[in-house]
This record gives structure tokens, C-alpha cells and sequence, in this order.
């Protein structure tokens, strides 16, 4: 059986297991069955991979966000309007996770910022998610030293996404007011995972049956120390707190 | 036989792992492969009250006890190969 390992000096490759071993006092297992304590992360492996994109970012002296949400959330408006406001400041990366089409690099085109697109499939279905060795080859299409900042747009899913670390040093999400207010109780594992959160489309609140605070309390209920933003992307209202959060974040360290 | 740990806080459905195993198993030619899972409960310590308990809420990780939601999460996240038996 081969095992797929990894060596300090970086280099990695399977072995036969092939040798004998002496697995200590086996008397009491007259089946000649042998039991193997293993103790392995299952996500070991991309964790391992996740660890080599946070040293490239690190030796580059880059920040990197990893952000999540549902499909249609304003991920996208948001991102725009970020670079909008901040492309000016500092150098930003764009890593655009979509299971098809180049709609959202087109989207962010033009704004200043280094754009990598990374689809998860070519025609047909593909990942609900981006990994880290997706987002390892993704950072091949971007010019690393001269960037500060790399955000990672991940694909739309308030599942899966938040399972799996892609290097980044904190993870965001958007969260509109048109999906509900019950979504952190149906998602927790996502809105725990975060460490700012824009509650998106709040131009909308009027239409709506709840307010901001129960939008607020909820996420704080499944995750009492996110930092909660409230915004509309489309209007602008609130977005200066979220440039200033970024800021903070993106400066060198 | 694989054992695997598998926490409540995770995102893993015991019933398609059990159910893709089937298939791995089958196709690898190993029929008699069996696969343990042993699930984990999630149990928080809480930093308002400095009480350790294991929590029931299928979202929540807020301290049963005092409801305070300044918890440190302490079991309830594994997802572990633990042993493998080989025959």
C-alpha cells in the first residue's frame, strides 16, 4: 500500500510499504490481525498544502482573505466596490473561485487589480468549494511580489467552503438580508467559522420582515466574536467601515 | 477495518461516508473491509462560568449551563483516521 508523504526538504512521493516491521507483542491477536494506530487528520493533506500558500503569501509580505458566502450574496458587488475604493492604496490580488465562466473576473476587470481565475470545472459541474492545492495553482496567475493584499473569492456555498483552509490568515463572509435571518442557525459551521462579516443589502430592510438587529443577533449567536458589518454594496452605506476593517487588515505585519 | 472519528461540529453525514466506503471497498476489491465510525459529541468550556459540558443545540456553542457564548470548543471538531486493522 503506498503512502503519500511529504519530507522537510519539501520533496514528496508515495512508498511501497514493503519492509518488515516489528509491531511489538501480538499473542493476543490469534486472527493475525494487526491494528495500526494512525491518529491522521483527515484533512491533514490540505492542510499541509494550506501551509505552503500562507508561506508564499508570508515571504511576500501578503495578506490573504479567504471570502465566502451563498450564490448571489453581492460577493461580487462587494469586491468591486472595494477595489474601487481602496485599488489606489495598496496592490490587491484577486483569486476568483467560480464552478463555471469568467462572468466575475469580467466583473472585476478594469479596477485595478490583479485578477486569477480559478474554475472548478471546464463545461459541466465541478467543485462546490476551492481547496488548497486549487488555490496554489491559482497564485501561479498572479504576480505575488508585487502584491499586499490577495483576496479569495470562493465559490458560492455556505457549506463546504468552510472545511477547508486555503492559506488564508482570516476568513469573511457576506451575508445578505434577502436570504434570511435563520441562515446561522442552518449553516453555523460557516458563520462560526468567520472573522468579519458584512451583512449585505441593507437598502433592502424596508422589504423585509425583520430588522438589522435580528439579522445581528442571530449571527451572534452561533459566533459571539465576529466582527458584524452592516452594508449595502449597491448604495455604498456602510462600506467605509468595511475598507477601514480591511485596512487594518491588509497592513504589512 | 477503519476506524474514524468523526466530531458533531463537522460537516461530515455519517450515512453517504458509510455509503461511499461501500464503494471504495467494492472497488478496490476489498469486500470485507469494514469501516467503525465513532461519532463525537461537542463539549465547550466556558470562559463566563468555568464550567466544561457537552452541548445538545444543533447550531449553538453557547454554554448550556449559563448561556454565555464566550466558549472554547473542546471536542466535537476531530475528523480522524484513528487505527487501522490490517489483516
Amino acid at each position: 500500500m503506498g503512502r503519500f508523504h511529504r519530507h522537510d526538504d519539501g520533496t514528496q512521493h508515495d512508498h511501497e510499504h514493503d519492509h518488515e516491521h516489528d509491531h511489538g507483542d501480538h499473542r493476543g491477536y490469534a486472527t493475525g490481525t494487526e491494528r495500526i494506530e494512525v491518529l491522521e487528520a483527515i484533512f491533514a493533506e490540505n492542510d499541509n498544502r494550506a501551509e505552503i500558500n500562507r508561506t508564499a503569501f508570508e515571504s511576500n509580505g501578503i495578506r490573504a482573505l479567504n471570502l465566502m458566502s451563498s450564490p448571489g450574496s453581492g460577493k461580487t458587488t462587494v469586491l468591486a466596490g472595494t477595489l474601487d475604493a481602496l485599488a489606489g492604496e495598496f496592490a490587491v490580488g484577486i483569486v476568483e473561485g467560480d464552478i463555471a465562466t469568467d462572468l466575475d473576473a469580467a466583473k472585476l476587470g478594469g479596477r485595478g487589480a490583479q485578477i486569477s481565475l480559478l474554475n472548478t470545472s471546464n463545461g459541466f459541474g465541478g467543485e462546490c468549494h476551492l481547496d488548497a492545492s486549487m488555490v496554489h495553482r491559482a497564485l501561479d496567475g498572479l504576480d505575488l511580489p508585487a502584491l499586499d493584499l490577495v483576496i479569495i473569492e470562493n465559490v458560492g456555498n455556505l457549506v463546504c467552503p468552510a472545511e477547508f483552509d486555503v492559506g488564508e490568515h482570516a476568513k469573511a463572509m457576506v451575508y445578505s438580508v434577502t436570504e434570511g435571518e435563520d441562515k446561522p442557525l442552518k449553516y453555523p459551521v460557516m458563520f462560526r467559522s468567520v472573522d468579519v462579516l458584512l451583512l449585505n443589502k441593507i437598502d433592502l430592510i424596508p422589504h423585509l420582515d425583520a430588522d438589522v438587529d435580528t439579522y445581528i443577533s442571530r449571527v451572534r449567536e452561533v459566533n459571539p466574536g465576529a466582527r458584524i458589518l452592516p452594508v449595502s454594496a449597491r448604495t455604498g452605506e456602510g462600506m467605509n467601515e468595511w475598507f477601514d476593517w480591511l485596512r487594518e487588515f491588509a497592513r504589512p505585519r | 477495518m477503519v476506524r474514524v472519528q468523526v466530531g458533531a461540529l463537522r460537516q461530515v453525514v455519517p450515512d453517504s461516508l458509510a455509503f461511499c466506503w461501500t464503494i471504495v471497498r467494492d472497488d478496490e476489491n476489498m469486500a470485507d473491509a469494514e469501516l467503525e465510525l465513532e461519532f463525537v459529541a461537542a463539549e465547550v468550556a466556558c470562559r463566563g462560568c468555568g464550567q466544561q459540558s457537552e452541548i445538545e443545540s444543533r447550531w449553538s456553542v453557547a454554554c448550556p449551563r449559563c448561556q454565555s457564548a464566550d466558549v472554547a470548543v473542546v471536542r466535537g471538531e476531530e475528523f480522524l483516521v484513528t487505527s487501522v486493522d490490517v489483516t
